[in-house]
């Protein structure tokens, strides 16, 4: 290991501001040669965000980034490229038209508009890299008929290309059976053993605990956690962000009683993604009048489940509504029958106020019933209320969820599926929130199918719990059983 | 290239064909083929924007008509063809630059925006100084490249010629894979080193360069530059419908486009306003069912998956 006392690169004070969201507040941290830091944190806490920053896809507004002792922040990714920064990109998007020699022959040229032809060397570099990746058997394939995992390696290879002093990976394993997590381990060691410094970049420490020196653990743009994997995840501040505090769970009894009057059933679905597969085999099931709790850490699947029950993704097996087939039943038919769905992503409309967002949401229903559930709302939603006359994109992140839970709920849904409400919601603001579910299922009928990283808020409302884990369903239960049995395991 | 040297047979015996139209084809013909040999080179600039560097440019006409007009106003000051030529060709290099760099500052549809908007400023400013320009009615100029219809020819022949070869030998060299790449993932682009702006600046004043002087030696083919063949939104439309048709990102496949697009507005205009509508028709058929266009389904990759 070459270079070990000289920091190859220091961030030091790193802030960026969209707006009025504080994205990246004051992170800092030192990697040297021969060394992997994971950067860890759920969605939207801000560690993709300064990966941006260190590569400059985005300009930070504050703090330092020194590469090798040269301040690198503010300058464009082209010149932090050549500098010594390479990354390695979680969706490859290669040249189609190009085969994968060309792809990778594409990054070891020269920045230069007048030099036509690439140097004789060249050619040698790019295969003795593809060989190096275990791309040497594909040379000459475009890269629309490859497998996923050979996608990843061009990627690989074309950061390796550069030769960086630091190496910046998204995501280092989705999606990759546990074989190719092995090829890829051996890999990013690789660069570890060349004395480059490696960033792993990912939702939670378990995938990349085998790999990494040290971690840093983010959530909300801060600095929650340091240190070697272990100790990360004892950590007390990281635990309560990922499980949440104390478990509580109040399943209805009751309801188990009525059991096999199956509302919806998923059986046995397979999604994926090109290549990558998001789903398998996962089946599970919801009664009419069940509020259902799907965890699992962010790319676990969640999301890719319920977007194949709304109709937006392609799946194989089958999934039935009320006894019949959804499959190929429009997003639109689906929505119509009964099935509304929250995405995390909320979706709301910006632009317009949160009285028009609700409106959008009763568009089917008659005048008196579409008051009558917007009065409804307003009153279990008591923050809207005063809310009513401002712009949705005005509002915090925490009445913004508010706001899609209502216009989802406007739709008058037989099913609400909600995808992750706590994305980038600060504690107080999950009090609020998790009141409000608790209102909803004790006053009204509704079936709740819903997906979430944070066991602590999906626990005390779940009647059941489904445990989602790189794809498939590993555990199903009742919420005290999960305490008991799942509490420690989970991240 | 090995493209290149694998169709080297087929590309003599094109050339050959082309180059001895002359001697067994009619004025008539010949002027048709002209018009389209032009028309060619105003398309495959265009590809090299929208198929390479990724940018709409709705403003193709822009800079031909800068090329078209300044070359007729500087014929008009007294200047010999040639050096018209060039002055054409370096005042649409000027103006697509000045046009380019604030224009590639914006995303997405703004790019197109801009340039198209650039454009309507042209048509405008051409009007204003009608009294310089000839306004709607259009600028003679005292010189033509020749009045003999096979001279003509042979002028757009080996024009169109060295404008693919330079165009298509940019595309398939290294300055053209870097050039794709910026078209298709800036950031990827700029993560590998790559100088986004500077690469799409470059292939903007090519562009620019080759619309100018064909722009230039349409002004002298037909002694006139006018607001209809060298300025209007339509001739876009035309430029857009010929690359599409031939094949997006082939250079090459664009003057198939143009040559098909010129040839059948001919043949078809005994058929009066019908004709323009065929063509559009057949055009758009094309691009809906061969999505890489004519060239683009000929030469597609045959891998084995």
């Amino acid at each position: 290991m070459m270079q070990n006392n000289v920091p190859l690169l220091e961030v030091s004070g790193l802030t960026k501001r969209f707006g009025g969201l504080v994205a990246v507040r004051d992170i800092g941290f030192t990697m040297r040669g021969g060394e992997i830091l994971g950067l860890i944190g759920p969605n939207g806490s801000g560690k993709s965000t300064v990966m941006k920053l260190v590569m400059g896809v985005e300009r930070p507004d504050a703090g330092s980034v020194k590469l090798a002792g040269t301040e690198i922040a503010g300058w464009p990714t082209h010149r932090i490229a050549r500098e010594g920064v390479g990354i390695v990109f979680q969706h490859s998007r290669p040249l189609h038209r190009q085969t994968v020699l060309e792809n990778i022959k594409l990054a070891l040229l020269p920045d230069s508009l007048f030099r036509l032809a690439a140097e004789p060397h060249v050619e040698q570099r790019a295969r003795e890299i593809a060989e190096r990746v275990g791309l040497g058997a594909v040379l000459h394939r475009r890269p629309p008929t490859l497998p996923f995992a050979d996608l990843r390696r061009l990627e690989m290879a074309k950061a390796l290309a550069r030769n960086p002093k630091v190496v910046l990976v998204d995501e280092p394993f989705a999606g990759l059976t546990p074989t190719e997590v092995a090829d890829f381990s051996r890999l990013i060691d690789g660069f570890r053993e060349a004395g480059h410094a490696v960033m792993l970049v990912d939702h939670n420490v378990k995938s990349v605990a085998a790999l990494v020196d040290r971690v840093l653990a983010m959530y909300l743009g801060q600095r929650i956690a340091e240190g070697t994997a272990d100790e990360v995840m004892r950590n007390e501040t990281v635990r309560r962000v990922y499980i949440g505090g104390a478990i509580e769970a109040h399943p209805r009894k009751e309801l188990d009683a009525k059991g096999g009057e199956a509302l919806l059933e998923v059986r046995a679905i397979d999604v994926f993604y090109g290549k990558a597969r998001a789903l398998q085999e996962v089946s599970l099931h919801v009664n009419a009048g069940e509020f259902v709790s799907v965890v699992g850490l962010n790319g676990a699947g969640k999301t890719t489940l319920f977007n194949a029950i709304s109709g937006l993704v392609p799946f194989n097996g089958d999934i039935h509504w009320a006894g019949d087939s959804l499959r190929n039943r429009t997003p639109a038919r689906i929505a119509r029958e009964g099935i509304v769905q929250c995405p995390e992503t909320r979706e709301l409309f910006g632009e317009l106020s949160v009285r028009e967002n609700l409106d959008l949401g009763g568009q089917h229903l008659t005048r008196p019933d579409r008051e009558a559930q917007l009065a409804w709302l307003l009153d279990l939603f008591p923050i809207l209320n005063e809310r009513q006359g401002q712009p949705a994109a005005t509002l915090s992140g925490g009445e913004q969820q508010m706001l899609a839970i209502a216009r989802a709920l406007m739709m008058r849904p037989r099913l609400l599926v909600l995808d992750e409400p706590t994305l980038g919601l600060a504690p107080v603001i999950l009090e609020q929130l998790s009141k409000a579910l608790g209102r909803l299922r004790e006053t009204t009928p509704i079936t709740v199918l819903l997906g979430e990283q944070n066991v602590t808020f999906a626990l005390p409302h779940a009647d059941r719990v489904y445990v989602l884990e790189h794809a498939r369903i590993v555990w199903e239960g009742d919420p005290v059983r999960f305490a008991a049995e799942m509490g420690t395991g989970y991240l | 290239m090995s493209l290149l040297r694998r169709r080297t047979p087929w590309i003599i015996l094109l050339l050959v064909i082309g180059a001895s139209a002359p001697g067994w084809m009619g004025a008539y013909f010949l002027g048709v083929f002209t018009t389209a040999y032009y028309f060619g080179v105003f398309a495959m600039s265009w590809d090299l924007l929208f198929g390479f560097a990724g940018e709409v440019n709705f403003g193709p006409t822009f800079m031909i008509g800068l090329g078209a007009y300044a070359a007729g106003l500087m014929n008009n000051a007294g200047f010999g063809i040639p050096i018209c030529l060039i002055g054409g060709a370096a005042a649409a290099v000027v103006g697509g630059l000045l046009l380019a760099l604030p224009a590639l500052r914006l995303r997405g549809p703004y790019f197109g925006l801009v340039t198209l908007v650039s454009v309507l400023l042209l048509l405008d400013c051409i009007v204003i100084f009608a009294s310089v320009t000839g306004g709607e009615i259009g600028m003679m100029v005292p010189d033509v490249l020749s009045v003999s219809a096979s001279v003509n020819y042979w002028y757009a022949f080996g024009f169109l010629v060295i404008s693919a070869f330079i165009l298509y030998g940019l595309s398939v060299s290294s300055v053209g894979l870097i050039l794709q790449a910026t078209g298709q993932d800036r950031v990827g682009a700029a993560a590998l080193g790559f100088n986004v702006t500077k690469h799409k600046l470059a292939a903007f004043c090519i562009s620019a360069l080759f619309s100018g002087l064909a722009g230039g030696l349409v002004t002298f083919y037909g002694g006139i530059a006018s607001v209809d063949t060298v300025v209007s939104l339509s001739i876009t439309v035309q430029i857009v419908i010929a690359v599409v048709f031939g094949g997006r990102r082939t250079i090459l496949g664009a003057i198939l486009g143009a040559i098909f697009l010129i040839l059948a507005g001919e043949l078809l205009r005994p058929i009066g306003q019908l004709n323009t509508f065929v063509v559009s028709a057949v055009a758009l058929a094309v691009i809906i069912f061969f999505p890489n266009g004519a060239l683009g389904w000929l030469l597609r990759p045959r891998d084995q998956a």
